[in-house]
C-alpha cells in the first residue's frame, strides 16, 4: 500500500488548486517521460499525482493570428504530426522531435521538457529563439513569462507554490521568417546534447531584419544571447557578421567540463553550430526548404 | 488507502483492476493481467522492450501509470497474432531469423506494426530511426530492419 494519491484533472483551475493543497508534495503528470524515471530512481516521492491530460487547453494546439498555443502536456509526436505549426516554426517541432525515441515521443511534453529544467533540454533553445511565452496557471490568477525567464538553473524553475505551465504561445511569424534547432551529440539519436543552437531570423531581401538566438547546454540555463542576435541583425549574414555572431555564443557559454564535452570543446561548438544553425533558418526564410534534424 | 479501480479495454477486451497511484502499466499487465509479452528490461524508458500502444500511440509502458489506462484502449503483443495465425511482421521475424534470445521481439514488433499502419514505404533510415527506442544486444539489428522492410514491400504488393 501506498499513501500517494492520484488524480485526474478536468481543469487548469482545478490541477492548479491540487497542487497547492499538496502542499509542495504535488506533481503534474503530462507525459511521465521524467516523472516516473525520477520517482523510480527515488529522486522525487510525489503525496499527489495530478495528471492534466484530460485538460482540452493542456493537450491541444491552437492557431490565432497566425499566434499558436501549444498546450503545455500536448505530446511531441502529435506536435510533430501538426503541419501548418511544422510549416511556421520548422525548428521548434525539430528540437521537441528530437526529446527521445518514438515511445517516448508520444507521451513526452514541450511543456515537461520545459519544466523538468535541464541545461541541455532540446525544445527550450527553439524556444527561445522563437519568442515563446510561457502562460502559467496559480491557484487566483493566470501570468506569462517569456520562456528564457522560466528556469533558475539546473532542474529549478520560477514557479511558485500551485502554479503549473498551461501553455506555450510563438507569436505570429512576419514574411519571410525561418528557424533552426541544431545539437551536437556524440551518435545520431537518442542522447543529450553536448550543445544545443536554436537560431529564428526574419529576412527583407537578403538583409537580416531580426534575429534571436537561443544556446543550450553550456550554462546552468538555456540562454537568450542577445550579443548574436544583434550581430545578426541588420547584416546580410555576410562572414563578418557570423564571425562575431558565432564569438558572441562562444563568449555567452559558461558550461561543465564532463564526460560529454570539454568546456573549450562546448565553448567552440556552440559557434558552429550558430553558423549552421543560421545558414538553416535563412534558407527557410527565404523558402529554400532545408532539413535540420 | 483504497486502491483505484481501472476499466480499460486491452487487445479488444474489456479489462478491470485495482491498483496502487504509483504503479506502472507495464506492472499491472504482467503480475496482474498475466499478460508477460511486454518486457521489462530498463524500466526507465530506454530500451523499448515493454512497447505497447495506448489508443494508438506507441509508449513504453514501463513509463505509463497504470491508472493513467482508465478510459483507454491498450494493445499489447498478446494481441498481435488471431488465435494460430502470426501477424505479417511476426512470420517475417521468424522466416527471417529477426530474433535471437527473444526479450526485445515483443517491443520490436509492437513498434514495428506502429510504423507500418503509419507509413507502409518507410526508407531503411526511416525504419532505423522509428526504432532506435528498441534495443537488441543479440541480432545487431539489421535482420530486424531488413524483416521490417521485406513486410513493408508485401503490404504495398497486396494494396495493390
Amino acid at each position: 500500500m501506498t499513501d500517494i494519491l492520484y488524480k485526474v484533472a478536468k481543469t487548469v483551475r482545478e490541477a492548479a488548486s491540487l497542487m497547492a493543497a499538496a502542499k509542495g508534495k504535488g506533481r503534474i503528470l503530462a507525459g511521465g517521460t521524467d516523472l516516473l524515471v525520477q520517482m523510480k530512481a527515488g529522486m522525487v516521492a510525489p503525496g499527489t499525482i495530478i495528471d492534466v491530460k484530460k485538460i482540452p487547453e493542456m493537450v491541444s494546439i491552437t492557431e490565432t493570428k497566425g499566434s499558436y498555443r501549444i498546450g503545455a502536456a500536448t505530446p511531441a509526436a502529435v506536435i510533430g504530426e501538426h503541419k501548418k505549426l511544422k510549416k511556421a516554426w520548422p525548428g521548434v517541432v525539430e528540437a521537441i522531435n528530437l526529446i527521445g525515441s518514438t515511445q517516448v515521443q508520444g507521451r513526452a511534453s514541450a511543456g515537461g521538457n520545459l519544466c523538468n529544467a535541464s541545461p541541455a533540454a532540446d525544445s527550450v533553445p527553439a524556444l527561445v529563439a522563437a519568442g515563446a511565452i510561457v502562460t502559467i496557471q496559480g491557484p487566483k490568477t493566470r501570468r506569462t513569462v517569456p520562456v528564457e525567464k522560466f528556469t533558475s538553473g539546473p532542474g529549478k524553475t520560477t514557479l511558485k507554490a500551485g502554479e503549473i505551465v498551461v501553455s506555450l504561445t510563438l507569436p505570429a511569424r512576419p514574411k519571410a521568417s525561418g528557424d533552426a534547432y541544431l545539437r551536437l551529440i556524440p551518435r545520431t539519436e537518442m542522447d543529450i546534447a553536448v550543445v544545443g543552437v536554436g537560431v529564428s531570423l526574419t529576412m527583407k531581401g537578403d538583409t537580416c531584419v531580426s534575429a534571436r538566438v537561443g544556446l543550450g547546454a553550456v550554462a546552468p540555463t538555456v540562454l537568450l544571447v542577445e550579443a548574436a542576435a544583434k550581430a545578426l541583425t541588420g547584416s546580410k549574414l555576410d562572414a563578418t557578421a557570423l564571425d562575431a555572431a558565432a564569438n558572441a555564443c562562444s563568449a555567452a557559454c559558461r558550461p561543465i567540463d564532463d564526460k560529454r564535452g570539454t568546456i573549450r570543446y562546448r565553448t567552440k561548438i556552440a559557434g558552429v553550430l550558430l553558423r549552421r544553425a543560421t545558414a538553416i533558418a535563412a534558407d527557410r526564410a527565404r523558402g529554400i526548404s532545408k532539413q535540420g534534424h | 488507502m483504497a486502491k483505484i479501480h481501472v476499466e480499460t479495454t486491452i487487445n479488444g477486451a474489456p479489462t478491470e483492476f485495482l491498483c496502487e497511484a504509483n504503479q506502472t502499466l507495464l506492472d499491472v499487465l504482467r503480475d496482474q493481467l498475466g499478460l508477460t509479452g511486454s518486457k521489462e528490461g530498463c524500466g526507465s524508458g530506454d530500451c523499448g522492450a515493454c512497447s505497447v500502444t495506448v489508443d494508438g500511440r506507441l509508449v513504453c509502458s514501463c513509463l505509463v501509470l497504470a491508472p493513467e489506462a482508465q478510459g483507454a484502449k491498450v494493445e499489447t503483443i498478446e494481441g498481435m497474432a488471431q488465435g494460430d495465425k502470426l501477424h505479417p511482421l511476426q512470420k517475417k521475424f521468424v522466416e527471417m531469423a529477426a530474433l535471437q534470445c527473444g526479450i526485445c521481439t515483443p517491443g520490436f514488433l509492437i513498434a514495428s506494426r506502429a510504423l507500418l499502419e503509419r507509413n507502409n514505404n518507410p526508407t531503411e533510415t526511416e525504419i532505423r530511426y522509428w526504432l532506435a527506442g528498441n534495443l537488441c544486444r543479440c541480432t545487431g539489428y539489421d535482420k530486424i530492419i531488413h524483416a521490417v522492410m521485406e513486410v513493408a514491400a508485401e503490404m504495398r504488393e497486396s494494396a495493390k
